[in-house]
């Protein structure tokens, strides 16, 4: 070996772990300094809901205890000094995702929600019979789901990017199945199953040049990744709040103004308008014409502190800290034996997927559970992925800014005992 | 305290490894798919009648599951096999009870080797595992053929 070679490398990896003092983090995190099973618990379950820091909890305690109070037709103080935390909180997104006006970053439910209204308002109002969406083998069954809704309200046609055995799309295949009629694309940013990070912004290209529109799922991709809608160039991008550490219940659809401008409301209410009278009504301005109702005020503000600790701590320093683990985490789970990655793209973040020989993925959650450790097991919401790869199921291990190495080597010890008691 | 032994017993770990009666009847009388849709487990069971409709002459299953679904459905063809419906339904129902009531029934000892599916008690996620089968049977004993899901 060149021993140059080693050392260097030895010293970007030190860089690395220097640049985000991971011990720190996890001060920020209470729910981490507990033990479970009696073990100390580690928390890898981070695709499916990532934990909340102090800054966070605070938030919403503190608005629940001084600014509770309806937000924007109030002209008392505290909904006057509610309304300016939430639609500070707006800002505050519109700046993490760059979008060019706080009149594109809309409050939904989460990604799942934000993917339905363009389904349902874009999708029923824009589209007709023969028109064609483009999704892939890889979403999540929100990115499945309401376009087959769709489909079978309107009779559009799903047409589906495949994925090779690494996990990546087969980009020549989408090239492929672009044509005139298709009008939207509808693609993951990184995939929940697979960890596989999509080159996004040259589908979006494509798809622009063949006149097509692009809808970018990126609930797994913000915690992980900058995202910058202006310079992917996307239509419609949709996150969720609680896989950024923020709560449940609230997430973003951002939408560029025209096309939102041009699309009907999706659910009707109030807040959504600015006149009604018995027999038509008339909508509300951007964004608030598709938030209708009360919305959910605590987690919209807690949302905003979730983005500004993710600034704080800065996503280089994270995407860095967590690219370095997945390494080792992938390095690592290689000393076990009859282990099997599922997802091996080269361009891949935060994700663990993996299956055991003779070992059914939810034993292995349930032996790494009693060594306090939390691990997904399951489909992931993404069964064709698991068709793809011919199991049942996966378990998967994920990892976000407060995950160790030592986190890391205790989930490997618990496989290898798995593997003790099982076979 | 939660002792991973209590749930993985050398029985259990047993019928997982080599699962009994795992394979399909050529001429079930009947043939009913489990699915537990929550893991992905699914298993197909084969009920056989002797000649009165009302003993089970045989029973076999096949599919894929984990350790627990396993070694229930390894276990079940096993504790069944030779038994009038009546009687099936009845260990069906002390079955039940082992994995569900509020307290541990007192005379667990006459489930015999079933009785070590009692520590699936202590993980509620996974009793959906041990039942699958179970529910499945008693599907097939009622003359259902449609598919069964744990939810």
């Amino acid at each position: 070996m060149n021993k140059t070679v080693d050392s260097s490398a030895e010293e970007l990896m030190a860089r690395r772990r220097s640049a985000l003092d991971v011990e720190r983090v996890r001060r920020d995190f209470p729910i981490l300094h507990q033990e479970v099973r009696g073990k100390p618990l580690a928390y890898l379950d981070n695709a499916a809901t990532a934990q909340k820091p102090e800054s966070v909890i605070r938030t919403i305690d503190h608005y629940y205890r001084e600014l509770n109070s309806n937000i924007h037709r109030g002209v008392h103080y505290l909904s006057e000094k509610a309304t300016e935390a939430y639609e500070g909180s707006r800002e505050t997104q519109r700046r993490f995702i760059n979008a060019a006006s706080t009149k594109e970053i809309i409050f939904v439910r989460g990604t799942t929600e934000a993917i339905n209204l363009v389904a349902q308002s874009y999708g029923r109002s824009r589209l007709q019979a023969g028109d064609e969406i483009i999704i892939s083998e890889m979403e999540h069954h929100s990115n499945i789901v309401p376009w087959q809704l769709l489909r079978d309200q309107i009779g559009i046609e799903l047409k589906i990017i495949p994925i090779n055995d690494a996990g990546e799309l087969k980009l020549d295949v989408y090239e492929e199945l672009l044509n005139e009629r298709t009008k939207l694309v509808a693609i993951n940013h990184l995939s929940n199953a697979l960890g596989t990070i999509n080159p996004v912004k040259t589908i979006i290209d494509k798809a622009h040049a063949a006149g097509a529109l692009v809808l970018v799922d990126g609930a797994q991709a913000v915690p992980h990744t900058a995202v910058d809608v202006q310079a992917l160039g996307c239509d419609f991008y949709a996150y969720s709040g609680h896989k950024l550490f923020g709560p449940t219940g609230i997430g973003i659809l951002y939408g560029r103004e025209e096309l939102l401008e041009a699309m009907p409301p999706y659910q009707g209410g109030g807040d959504m308008i600015k006149m009604v009278k018995l027999d038509h009504t008339l909508f509300n301005d951007l964004p608030y014409k598709f938030e209708a109702g009360t919305p959910h005020i605590a987690g919209g503000i807690g949302l905003g502190a979730a983005v500004e600790y993710v600034n704080e701590i800065g996503l280089d320093a994270i995407v860095a800290h967590e690219h370095d683990l997945l390494d080792y985490a992938t390095q690592q789970a290689q000393t076990v034996d009859g282990l099997r990655l599922i997802g091996t793209a080269k361009d891949k973040a935060s994700i663990l997927s993996f299956v055991m020989d003779g070992i059914h993925p939810h034993d292995i959650g349930t032996i790494v559970d009693s060594e306090g450790i939390a691990i997904r097991t399951g489909h992931h919401c993404a069964m064709p992925v698991m068709d793809h790869f011919g199991v049942p199921a996966t378990a998967r291990a994920s990892f976000v800014l407060y995950n160790t190495h030592e986190e890391v080597d205790r989930l490997i010890k618990a496989l290898k005992h798995a593997r003790e008691v099982l076979t | 305290m939660f002792d991973l032994k209590d749930l993985y017993q050398e029985v259990i770990v047993d019928h997982n490894r080599s699962p009994r009666n795992f394979g399909e009847i050529a001429d079930a009388d009947r043939m009913i798919e489990g699915y537990n849709p929550l893991c992905g487990d699914k298993l197909n069971l084969y009920v056989k009648y002797d000649g009165s409709g009302e003993r089970i002459s045989d029973l076999k299953f096949d599919g894929s599951g984990c350790a627990i679904s396993v070694a229930s459905a390894s276990l079940m063809t096993e504790a069944l096999k030779g038994k009038t419906r009546e009687e099936a339904e009845s260990i069906f129902n002390e079955f039940h009870e082992l994995l569900t009531a509020k307290e541990l029934p007192e005379d667990i000892d006459k489930l015999d080797k079933l009785a070590a599916l009692a520590g699936v008690r202590d993980y509620p996620t996974r009793i959906k595992c041990a039942t699958l089968c179970w529910h499945t049977l008693h599907s097939a004993l009622e003359g259902k053929s449609e598919p069964v899901t744990t939810e």
